[in-house]
């Protein structure tokens, strides 16, 4: 049973089919690439998968659970954790904060015990700021732990997005052209924190990339969307020297 | 790294409750030596009363980020309410608990507005959100107004008309008179017990804001959907600030109704216009500040009377004061030259 | 049911002086994104201004009103320049907010310092006291309040529909840096927003100050948030929806307060608001918009 099983998934805005016939099978571990043209309904399939838009029609179902038509605060729950294409930090907050917010359903203690600082807010507290520094390690972050979040540069915000998607313990995570705007240099250490992730925590991930490097280099299996329906899907490699793929890519020469 | 960060939020929360109770200090001496005439010893109960409800409206519009144009609603219902259990166990209560479980019920009942409020209020959006707000506390100031209690041997008397349906036993003792509000209010209002509900009002918000719930809170205001992406309860956490808030206000308006010889619910004292001050005193002591919005409403409540050896022009005055504090402080190049030119700036970290 | 239709006629008069408020309040949040709660104000500075050319220097009635439209007119677009201006890039709507609110406490404290704190009475600009059509005896002031508003708002819907520099309100109101792409001049069209909103609010005072005759240094105040009212009502930024909002409030206010009770009134007027906005969250008239992902 694969991990993230969706069927037949379409959503319609007035008279646009923005995504239609929509399949994805995702078994646990795998590290999938969703790519396509600008305006393919990558981040539509993204929105649809986390609750953002409810689907038209379709099933999606999370490790055996139906997911379909859930709110985003219930498919978080459920094991989805997401980045977004334009960056959402929370941007008045530390860089250490942004994290702890991700680990919000992880570690509890009550309003009670916060107002009357009881032994339970220090204990906790103490625990969620090792475990936000040991993620923010990962990513290299761990330094701007007290930086304002919106002081990072462009690509190290990319990276705390994740951090933090990180911290609410997914079951898959789901990231929106991850390499946006980050320069070689960047996108090598975020392939690298990728695939660090992968091994250490046995994340299963699907990501939508234009970075073809980027996608090539990490990806074990991709689907090219285009005009909102799939071209193709399969390994990395053969999708990659399909004709049609290329065409959809480069427009008819 | 990360126990540095604790201590540095510690620091300035400490600073912040050090304030309030350095400036209850500075004022009890100078009282001692005669230095505080009877107009402003006047005053400090009403400070105590403004500072709390700014800090209550910080919570809201400061760390939730919805602009509420409703408070005075709140700080009335508690006055209401601490007001008339004063007055119905005037009697038959010493002073010390009697006021003590009066300011509990204010600040229970407020609350229980609150959330019942907050319930329709919090699902509307920005300036939506702000009017309806309005409209609550217009409402609750208008009902005030038509409210008659009454108390005899029988038990409680109310009505919605006139004094007469109350239809009391003669030896029936008037609570809330309609328009006439209510009247006999013990006073049992002091600075000391103005100075206790404000401290404990800064601990238990700057308590809140730093902790697991304050960070949700802060992500809603920061960002509604990467907070939901995140699994934050959104309503829950908009309804948990917004009910203590009003807790906090009622409170408040309990210490405000014990300074009172008569609690009637006027705009001038429980409209939209008080609310708006309320407003004021946030957004001037700069916009999530809980220190910002204590020094802002003293210094605000204070310039009138500092400024009334000019007589009529006071008010005039101040209403300049606030439009250029206002631009001095907000206008874009006059901030980065304040910023450019002050030597106590605490550096911004940013990484290069 | 002839007092019935003989509120409902009074109703429709309040209203349509809250129309004229709340298309201005309306426009300027529309074009400038701001809740500008000196507008009330200018409604009194209206009132004050006929008051002093008609009654206290007994010029006629036609200059009275021309100096409370001019007057206003200038005094809005001052405000903007000299308050609302420097504040646009500010960051946060509350900045705005709150000088608007100095604003308005200048204006009242400036009348109060000029007129004292002694209400006034205000006569009539009206020439004619009363019309009977039929059964109703229907007051000079409703019949002109009706009819003004009627042709202010249809005038209005012409000039943005139909003109240059409508458009390039129109324009602004949706995308400020687009239309300064455009080149469109952005302080020229938000000056000439106020310039009209506060025009509007002159009419108001003059209207309003001879219905109901007593002018005081806080006459605007409750009109004006009535008006606000009435536009988020109506759905802010909508011209015909601040006009049936206006015309709501001022008929559920006339009704409640006869029919229902006389001191609840404005209590009935925000409940109905508050309905009005749970159904339907952005007004009447308002368009929903939903942010992007």
């Amino acid at each position: 049973m694969a991990l993230l099983e969706v069927k037949n998934l379409a959503i319609q805005f007035g008279g646009l089919r923005a995504v239609d016939d929509f399949d994805l099978s995702i078994e646990k571990g795998e590290l999938y690439g969703l790519i396509g043209p600008n305006g393919a309904g990558k981040t539509t399939v993204f929105n649809l998968l986390t609750g953002e838009y409810k689907p038209t029609s379709g099933i999606i179902t999370l490790d055996g659970v139906d997911i379909t038509g859930k709110k985003p605060i219930e498919i978080n729950k459920a094991g989805i954790a997401r980045t977004f294409q334009n960056i959402r930090l929370f941007k008045q907050l530390s860089v250490l904060d942004n994290v702890k917010i991700g680990l919000h359903n992880q570690y509890k203690y009550s309003t009670v015990a916060s107002i009357l600082r009881l032994p339970s807010y220090y204990k906790t507290e103490k625990e969620m700021n090792e475990k936000a520094m040991e993620l923010l390690k990962v990513f290299g972050l761990d330094k701007h732990a007290d930086v304002l979040s919106s002081n990072l540069p462009y690509g190290e915000q990319r990276k705390l997005e994740i951090a933090r998607a990180m911290a609410t313990n997914p079951k898959l995570l789901l990231l929106d052209e991850p390499a946006a705007g980050m320069n070689p240099n960047e996108t090598e250490e975020l392939m690298e924190n990728i695939s660090y992730i992968r091994k250490n925590f046995g994340m299963t991930i699907l990501l939508i990339e234009h970075d073809m490097k980027l996608v090539a280099g990490i990806c074990e299996k991709l689907t090219v969307l285009n005009f909102g329906r799939i071209l193709t899907q399969g390994d990395t490699k053969t999708v990659l020297k399909n004709p049609e793929v290329i065409k959809a890519y480069l427009g008819d020469e | 790294m990360k126990n540095s960060k604790l201590t540095k939020q510690s620091k300035d929360n400490l600073g912040t409750i050090a304030m309030v109770v350095i400036i209850y200090i500075i004022v009890q001496i100078c009282s001692a030596a005669g230095l505080v005439n009877s107009h402003l010893a006047g005053l400090l109960v009403p400070l105590c009363v403004y500072a709390t409800m700014a800090v209550a409206l910080n919570l809201v519009v400061g760390i939730l980020g919805e602009l509420s144009l409703g408070h005075a609603g709140f700080m009335c219902v508690g006055a209401f309410s601490a007001a008339f259990f004063s007055v119905a166990h005037a009697d038959t209560m010493n002073t010390f608990p009697r006021f003590i479980i009066a300011i509990l019920i204010g600040g229970l009942i407020a609350g229980i507005f609150g959330f019942l409020i907050g319930i329709p209020v919090l699902r509307l959006n920005g300036d939506y959100l702000a009017i309806v707000t309005l409209a609550f506390g217009e409402i609750i100031k208008n009902i005030m107004n038509v409210l008659y209690i009454g108390m005899d041997e029988k038990g409680y008397h109310f009505s919605m008309k006139s004094a007469n349906d109350l239809t009391m036993t003669e030896n029936g003792k008037m609570i809330i008179n309609g328009p006439q509000g209510i009247t006999g209010t013990p006073y049992d209002a002091t600075f000391t017990a103005g100075f206790i509900i404000l401290l404990i009002a800064v601990i238990v918000v700057l308590n809140l804001i730093n902790s697991r719930d304050g960070r949700a809170i802060m992500a809603i205001r920061d960002n509604r959907i990467a907070a939901e992406s995140v699994g934050i309860p959104v309503t829950r956490y908009k309804m948990l600030a917004f009910t203590m808030s009003a807790v906090i206000s009622g409170c408040a308006g309990a210490l405000y109704a014990h300074n009172l010889a008569s609690l009637i619910a006027t705009p001038a004292r429980f409209g939209y216009n008080m609310s708006i001050l309320f407003l004021v005193f946030v957004v001037l002591g700069g916009i999530g500040s809980t220190r910002g919005a204590i020094i802002a409403s003293i210094i605000l409540t204070l310039i009138p009377e500092v400024l009334r050896f000019i007589g009529d022009f006071r008010l005039l005055i101040y209403s300049i004061v606030m439009i250029v504090m206002m631009i001095v402080n907000w206008n874009p190049k006059s901030r980065a030259f304040i910023e450019a030119h002050n030597p106590f700036k605490k550096k911004e970290k940013e990484v290069k | 049911m002839v007092s019935f239709i003989t509120n409902l006629i009074n109703g429709l008069s309040l209203g349509s002086i809250y129309a004229i408020i709340a298309i201005g309040y309306t426009m300027v949040y529309g074009i400038a994104k701001m809740l500008n709660f000196a507008h009330g104000d200018i409604i009194m500075v209206g009132g004050y201004l006929a008051f002093t050319i008609i009654t206290t220097l007994g010029l006629p009635v036609g200059l009275g009103i021309l100096v409370a439209v001019v007057g206003c007119l200038g005094l809005g677009v001052a405000i903007e320049k000299i308050a609302y201006k420097p504040l646009r890039n500010a960051g946060s709507p509350l900045a705005v907010l709150i000088t608007a609110i100095g604003v308005s406490y200048f204006l009242e404290n400036m009348a109060l310092l000029i007129f004292g704190s002694d209400p006034r009475i205000f006569t009539s600009v009206v020439p004619f006291s009363t019309v009977k059509i039929g059964p109703f005896t229907i007051p000079g002031t409703t019949i002109i309040s009706i009819v003004v508003s009627l042709l202010l708002v249809f005038f209005l819907q012409m000039f943005v529909n139909k003109t240059k520099p409508g458009q390039a309100m129109l324009a602004v109101a949706q995308d400020r840096d687009a239309a300064s792409l455009m080149g469109i001049s952005v302080n020229g069209t938000i000056s000439l927003t106020f310039a009209i909103g506060s025009a509007m609010a002159g009419i108001a005072g003059v209207l309003l100050c001879s219905a109901y005759p007593t002018l005081s240094p806080y006459t605007g105040a409750m009109p004006g948030i009535k008006a606000f009212v009435a536009a988020v009502f109506g759905g802010i930024g909508s011209i015909p929806g601040a006009m049936i909002g206006g015309l709501l409030l001022g008929v559920i206010e006339i009704l409640g307060r006869t029919y229902i009770s006389s001191q609840l009134s404005d209590a009935i007027v925000f409940s109905v608001l508050i309905i009005v906005l749970l159904v339907k969250p952005t007004g009447l008239m308002g368009k929903v918009t939903q942010e992007k992902v």
